[in-house]
């Protein structure tokens, strides 16, 4: 912050090129000065020559094998590995004029990117976020300043282009201080489209956004990619409980051990993973639609709606205590269980605060447990009621 | 497309429009449209939009903008609590500026 009252002639203000070289389990040790991106990755066809070397080739067209790397990724599997190189790339044939792209080093976001430019010839540079998107690297740091000054200087962009200006995501701007690159490296950052998408118009109307491109927005087919690695992290959870509460449900009641476990314990699971879609599927699908701006109250919501119109299929006997009983553990566990992974969408989502989320956070964790734990005791109580 | 908006009266950012230069690199960078431009200063026309996202005071040359900046993510604040780094999700809300990941 405190950069620029120091005038121009600081550059202690910003810590230059100093690697700070952590070692890291499954990075290659390469990644500094003067690294060249390894031409054995599949997605490159060649490399083109230039003045500061020979620089790796890629195409505009994702294969089936670049498709099916974001299918895993989307479904979690080997998704913090699922990386490219950092450095600088040719996309079709560029020369001293083509326009620069920065981006990360996460496999989709280099994907979106190429596969968004039909015909267009540009150098891309990709920094190291280790593997993680623009987003999120740049609200880390590690989409950052310095690290696009490096590499600069690491990849000769300055004898490989003639004109000194950057096209980078808009949503990398929270990692990057514009005037410090300009500063640092004589090359201006233009903050492109959020969306991948709308560079062509960006490039054909002369590097100018629309107010349109420049908003984030949430919409329904950003909301439902998210959905399977909610669901996935969550029926890992999901996996270790459901056998506890089919046991449980098996001890306790007058009939046998496996009765009991077919009629309560199995629909101790069918609730369970009816609260968990309700969280991580409804949720997401549902979400400008549902009550409340909290995320935890959307989720209260649906887990209300579920537990009701379960225990009405259920027809349970209300005129017993047990059933009773049952009922009330159910209006608290599922909501609770609902309301906890919608609170976990916040993260996903593209317009939550850290203060407002603290804030949620302050009361609906708290109820959320209670009412989670208040569910459980209710709900054995109500099986040890029936085996009387 | 309907907007969706987060909590109300909570954001951290503030805005000294007595530093602002009109440079307008604050409207460029921000996601959700919350500054405006008025005259010769820019201005905060819809603080509860704010993600607190930070692009803005990164961005700002004057350092005339203030914001407690992090991931509004539900998950990186159960980690932190359990001083887990990293975890589910893909943020976390480590604040220095080491350039530590959740590598390993």
């Amino acid at each position: 912050m405190d950069k620029n009252k120091n005038g121009l002639h600081a550059p202690s203000a910003i810590k230059l090129p100093i690697f700070q070289d952590e070692p890291c389990c499954n990075a290659v040790k390469n990644d500094v000065t003067g690294a060249t991106p390894r031409l054995d990755q599949p997605f490159i066809t060649g490399t083109i020559p230039t003045k500061a070397g020979n620089v790796p080739q890629v195409q505009p067209v994702l294969t089936r094998r670049d498709r099916w790397g974001s299918v895993k990724a989307r479904l979690g599997i080997d998704r913090m590995n699922y990386k490219v190189d950092p450095g600088l790339y040719a996309l079709g044939n560029p020369d001293t004029s083509s326009p620069v792209l920065v981006t990360a080093n996460y496999k989709m976001s280099f994907d979106r990117l190429r596969g968004g430019l039909p015909g267009l010839n540009a150098w891309i540079l990709v920094l190291d976020t280790k593997g993680i998107n623009v987003w999120c690297a740049a609200g880390k740091g590690t989409f950052g300043t310095e690290e696009l000054i490096r590499r600069i200087a690491a990849s000769g962009l300055q004898n490989i282009v003639s004109h000194r200006n950057l096209i980078l995501p808009q949503l990398g701007a929270p990692g990057i201080a514009a005037h410090s690159v300009k500063k640092f490296s004589g090359f201006r950052v233009n903050y492109g489209p959020i969306r991948a998408e709308d560079l062509p118009a960006y490039l054909a109307a002369g590097m100018k956004a629309t107010a349109a491109m420049r908003i984030m927005t949430f919409p329904l087919k950003d909301r439902a990619v998210l959905i399977p690695i909610e669901f996935v992290e969550a029926m890992k959870a999901f996996l270790i409980i459901a056998p506890v509460f089919l046991f449980l449900g098996g001890i306790a009641g007058s009939g046998s051990f496996g009765a009991n476990a077919a009629s309560h314990g199995l629909f101790a699971v069918t609730a369970l993973l009816s609260a968990v879609i309700g969280g991580t599927v409804l949720n997401p699908l549902l979400l400008p639609y549902l009550p409340g701006r909290a995320f935890s109250v959307k989720g209260f919501f649906l887990g209300f709606v579920i537990a009701f119109f379960l225990l009405y299929l259920r027809g349970s006997n209300m005129q017993l205590w047990s059933g009773r009983a049952e009922a009330a553990a159910w209006f608290l566990i599922i909501p609770a269980v609902s309301g906890y992974l919608a609170m976990n969408f916040t993260g996903c989502s593209t317009y939550t605060s850290l203060s407002g989320v603290k804030r949620e956070m302050h009361w609906a964790l708290p109820v959320q447990i209670a009412a989670g734990a208040a569910g459980i005791v209710v709900w054995f109580a109500s099986r040890l009621i029936a085996g009387e | 497309m309907i907007n969706l908006v987060y909590l109300k009266n909570v954001v951290t950012l503030r805005l000294d429009e007595g530093k602002c230069t009109g440079c307008g690199m604050c409207l460029e960078v921000c996601p959700h449209g919350v500054l405006k431009m008025n005259n010769s200063a820019a201005f905060i026309q819809n603080r509860d939009a704010c993600m607190e996202c930070g692009a803005c005071r990164r961005n700002c040359p004057a350092g005339a903008i203030t914001v407690q900046s992090g991931v509004g993510c539900a998950t990186a604040v159960i980690n932190s609590l359990l001083g887990r780094k990293g975890g589910d999700c893909c943020c976390s809300i480590d604040s220095d500026d080491t350039g530590k990941s959740g590598c390993c």
